[in-house]
């Protein structure tokens, strides 16, 4: 009999293969948007407006038309002729493409120049003249509501306030009843601040329209050409099998790529009208001050509590700060996104979530930033209320949990505000995270150190997250409903090409998609080729965010794989000249199960299906499957760190951090371990240092990495990852979960935690991040919360 | 960088400078604006695409390059400045059938995801092990720390620059 197949060897399920994208961006050969020159290009850049809400009066493009080099000055009005001065946005309402009436945030697109050269295009820019005339500003949701507040949206009918939704989940009478009964009501109010993505490469795009066969083609910096393809058919109504998008490597994505930007539309009218291809790419003060945001939302709760420590009821009251237009980025049912899966990973009998989005004077466009959709709001939120609730109740931190998890036999389990919780080991993971952290005896050095006045703290986030939108259910894009593809070709000599819908952006599908149809098929993965990002050639797909590619697309790879498989077992029987149902399949190879020596490899099949096929059947070994999860996945974390905080200067540097991670099935442990630290970098970032705030003109403060601090090696800590606790998701054909984004959901409330631990004897209740040292110090030394809502402090 | 106007009436006055100077060691002549920045002389003019543009404003370190083996911001130094001198790119750090040390070091330790910062990284780092053939991980942060990843969390982009160091001491032992 033959040697089976060391599935690790060859690449498959759980190997740690090292990367297949590595060998060009190691060399410098990635090709990145920036990188495509096409004959012929010219170079666009946007004006922005430098005032937060003002009238145009007057704009004067005649200076710019005059310089040398400029092919094109583009306006507002311009953009009206064509009825492309708007356009509708992923959450139903409409945003300004070029502004016509007013400006309604700073950074603003204001008019865009298409010149020979970059530098042309700028100068031209700074050539238009344009008149403002000065509004009141909104940089808050109390701001907005204020009585005789200006109404930002004035290019709205029935728009006469700003509100743009008020929304509610949960049992309100229920949860009323519930407080009633409360030993103990604890409650919170803070400020999760609003912050940006950030990757290192800005968004951007070359529109090539031919006029000669009327196809445009977009390079562009997108997690999702299926969704732009769509969008520019919809809304420019350009025939569909006429565009084609093409997203190659992109330099980092974390949400801030899913939306359509003005300088794509603007690029594309461009290139129609000047037969010629346009690049536009942005600077970083542009993608910082204009493109998707994240965050900005004002969480207050109350928790109803048994003296015993049981959580009997949750209440939140939420107030969303959405910018100038809404345009969340998310795909749910939902207003508020995910909001409400806040609390899953707690038994808790009834709940009730509101939340009221307002406009401002900022700019617009939530997305979910390395996060399903308000999510990492959820999750912060939950974790700071229970670090507080704790703390009320005299309890324990890690008792006051493991009390009100939802245990494992009690899966599936509904939560009180509507969600499917499947599977998990929470109390277990708990046990590996206090372990490694050495729990007890950091309480003791702690209980230690104060009597001497050092300030040491150890903070604990525990959460489970939803991840891999959809179910097509309750998830759509402009009434697209989400779900994945994955097409398979099985060459004749047994190598193979998979290509779906996702779009990688660092997260290796290169390498991994190859796995999860190594692990299918017993091809090795080296023989295996991925392909995304073009919609001519990948099938139809979501895209990637919200760690909704192993989940979806993922699923989708695996059933194509078992698709090929089903026709390689007849294959294999024609072979082999005995019915199907006498082969057996181990990894690579079918056999006659009679005569397990008797048998044929993968490759064997893939060669027949092309040269000896049994008559009547339809030649070759290609497949194409349509993935719509049942539900989506719920991977479990535990993320607790332990800092110390300088009292003098309010400086916290972090001593250590553990992570344990349950995503399930792990495809390749390496690259879920990258995923891991980078997420628990960004979680760091958002609870030490990066946050973009405005004064109250509505100047953005953070429209730069001058200002808009992200930590570098020198900063960030080191961190210690545990992936024993594996629980496999019940659903997905090889029980993975999503795992991108959970250290970044998770992570902040550790580090925020561990330093209000650390300041317990102030009875200071909540410092907003950044915990910058001057608002520790603040808090230190006067003994009071603080907040850090906009507008800025003069002192921030 | 080049540009061609259609007619004389429509060319401006664009003071232009020609350097000479060296890349990855190859000799080169360039006619360049003055205030064209070296980053876009090596992106645009000479087409080597492997030193990227993140920030504009010198902090995340993408568009790292050796000017005479010293770590250099290209997006903050105009084309001009390198009249003479010796420029080294990411392309430069393989040979032909070889790779870099600090190239085996970022894969082995899986030291990127969106390969982005990749290259800055790369040349800061080579630009540590010329002067410092043993660093410590203090020392390797500190090199770093101008150059800004957003993937990672730096812990494995340690990992292979310390890999690559050892595997450079073995080599010149060896």
């Amino acid at each position: 009999m033959s040697q089976a197949l060391d599935e690790l060897k060859i690449g498959g399920l759980g190997a740690s293969r090292k990367r297949v994208e590595d060998n060009r961006f190691i060399r410098g050969k990635g090709n990145y948007t920036d990188d495509i020159t096409l004959p012929g290009m010219l170079h666009m850049e946007i004006l922005r407006s430098p005032m937060a809400h003002a009238r145009i009066k007057s704009i004067d493009a005649s200076k710019a038309w005059d310089i040398p080099g400029v092919h094109l000055v583009l306006t507002g009005e311009m953009m009206a002729t064509r009825n492309l001065a708007w356009m509708p946005t992923l959450s139903y309402d409409t945003q300004a493409v070029l502004a016509t009436d007013k400006v309604r945030f700073q950074g603003q697109e204001v008019a865009c120049v298409i010149a020979d050269d970059p530098y042309i295009a700028k100068d031209a820019c700074e050539a238009i003249e344009v008149d403002y005339e000065p509004l009141p500003v909104i940089v808050n949701p109390e701001q907005a509501v204020a009585e005789g507040a200006p109404v930002i949206r004035d290019d709205k009918e029935n728009q006469a306030n700003n509100v743009i939704f008020d929304w509610e989940v949960g049992d309100a009478a229920g949860t009323d009843r519930a407080f009633e009964q409360a030993d103990v009501i604890s409650k919170l109010k803070l400020h999760y601040p609003r912050s940006h993505p950030s990757p290192i490469e800005c968004c951007g795009s070359i529109a090539d329209f031919n006029r000669a066969t009327s196809k445009l083609t977009v390079y562009m910096t997108t997690q999702a050409p299926h969704i732009i393809r769509a969008a520019v058919a919809l809304v420019a109504e350009l025939p569909e099998h006429m565009i084609r998008i093409v997203s190659p490597d992109i330099g980092g994505g974390f949400g801030n790529k899913v939306p359509v930007y003005p300088g794509y539309v603007c690029s594309i009218l461009a290139s129609i009208l000047l037969e010629r291809p346009v690049k536009w790419i942005e600077d970083k003060t542009g993608n910082l001050i204009s493109t998707g945001f994240a965050r900005d939302i004002y969480l207050s709760g109350e928790m109803a509590l048994r003296r015993d420590g049981k959580i009997l009821a949750v209440r939140m009251n939420c107030d969303s700060d959405h910018g100038a237009f809404f345009s969340d980025a998310q795909p749910s049912k939902f207003k508020i996104g995910l909001l409400h899966s806040a609390f899953a990973a707690y038994d808790i009998p009834v709940a009730h979530l509101t939340d009221r989005g307002t406009y401002t004077n900022k700019a617009p466009g939530g997305v979910a930033y390395r996060c399903s959709f308000r999510v990492t709001e959820a999750m912060f939120f939950q974790e700071r209320m229970m670090q507080a609730a704790a703390d009320d109740l005299g309890m324990d931190q890690a008792a006051f949990r493991r009390m009100n998890f939802v245990r494992d036999d009690d899966f599936p389990h509904r939560t009180p505000l509507g969600f499917l919780t499947d599977s998990g080991q929470y109390a277990k993971c708990l046990d590996v995270g206090l372990k490694a952290i050495g729990y007890e005896d950091f309480r003791r050095e702690q209980a230690e150190a104060r009597k001497h006045g050092r300030l040491l703290g150890l903070g604990i986030s525990t959460m489970t997250e939803p991840l891999g939108a959809g179910n097509s259910r309750e998830y759509d894009i402009l009434g697209i409903k989400m779900f994945d593809s994955a097409e398979l070709k099985i060459h004749m000599t047994g190598k193979a090409i998979v290509r779906t819908g996702a779009k990688t952006q660092g997260q290796g599908h290169e390498t991994t998609w190859a796995q999860i149809v190594s692990h299918e098929l017993g091809i090795p993965a080296e023989d295996i080729v991925v392909e995304e990002g073009d919609t001519d050639t990948a099938p139809f797909g979501m895209g990637t965010y919200a760690s909704r590619s192993t989940p979806v697309a993922g699923a989708a790879v695996a059933m194509v794989s078992r698709k090929i498989r089903a026709k390689a077992r007849k294959l294999a029987a024609h072979l082999l000249e005995v019915s199907e149902e006498d082969i057996e399949w181990e990894l690579g190879r079918f056999y006659i199960r009679s005569a397990p020596d008797r048998g044929v490899t993968i490759q064997e099949c893939a060669m027949a299906a092309y040269s000896n096929m049994p008559d009547g059947m339809e030649p070759g070994l290609e497949n194409t499957a349509f993935y719509d999860p049942p539900n989506l996945t719920w991977p479990f974390a535990v993320y607790i760190a332990t800092v110390e905080v300088d009292p003098e200067t309010g400086v916290w540097d972090v001593l250590k951090v553990v992570a344990v991670d349950d995503c399930g099935v792990r495809i390749n442990p390496m690259i879920v371990e990258g995923q891991i630290m980078g997420g628990l970098t960004e979680a760091y970032a958002m609870a030490s240092m990066q946050f973009i705030t405005f004064d109250a003109d509505g100047n953005c403060v953070g429209a730069n990495y001058m200002d808009y601090m992200l930590p570098s090696a020198w900063e960030t800590p080191g961190f210690e990852l545990h992936s024993e606790v594996v629980t496999p998701c019940p659903h997905h054909p090889i029980g993975a979960k999503g795992i991108g984004e959970c250290a970044a959901v998770g992570g902040p409330a550790a580090f925020v935690n561990a330093v209000m631990d650390a300041l317990s004897d102030t009875g200071v209740r909540n410092i907003d991040m950044p915990l910058l040292p001057d608002r520790v110090w603040e808090a230190i030394t006067y003994q009071h919360d603080v907040s850090g809502a906009p507008p800025v402090r003069s002192d921030d | 960088m080049t540009i061609v106007y259609e007619d004389e009436e429509t060319q401006g006055d664009v003071p232009v400078r020609r350097i000479k100077f060296t890349i990855n060691g190859k000799k080169m002549i360039a006619e360049v604006e003055t205030r064209l920045l070296l980053a876009h002389l090596i992106r645009r003019g000479i087409g080597l695409t492997g030193t990227h543009t993140g920030c504009d404003t010198t902090n995340c370190g993408a568009c790292t390059v050796l000017v005479d083996g010293r770590a250099v911001k290209s997006c903050t130094m105009l084309a001009v400045q390198v009249d003479g001198h010796e420029i080294s790119t990411v392309e430069g750090l393989a040979t032909a059938s070889e790779l870099h040390p600090l190239q085996e070091g970022f894969k082995e330790e899986h030291g990127l995801q969106c390969g982005f910062c990749t290259p800055g990284m790369m040349m800061a780092a080579k630009a540590l092990l010329d002067a410092n053939p043993d660093p410590t991980e203090e020392d390797v942060r500190w090199a770093l720390s101008g150059n800004l990843c957003r993937c990672t969390g730096y812990q494995n982009i340690v990992k292979s620059v310390l890999w690559a160091a050892a595997k450079l001491r073995s080599e010149s032992a060896g």
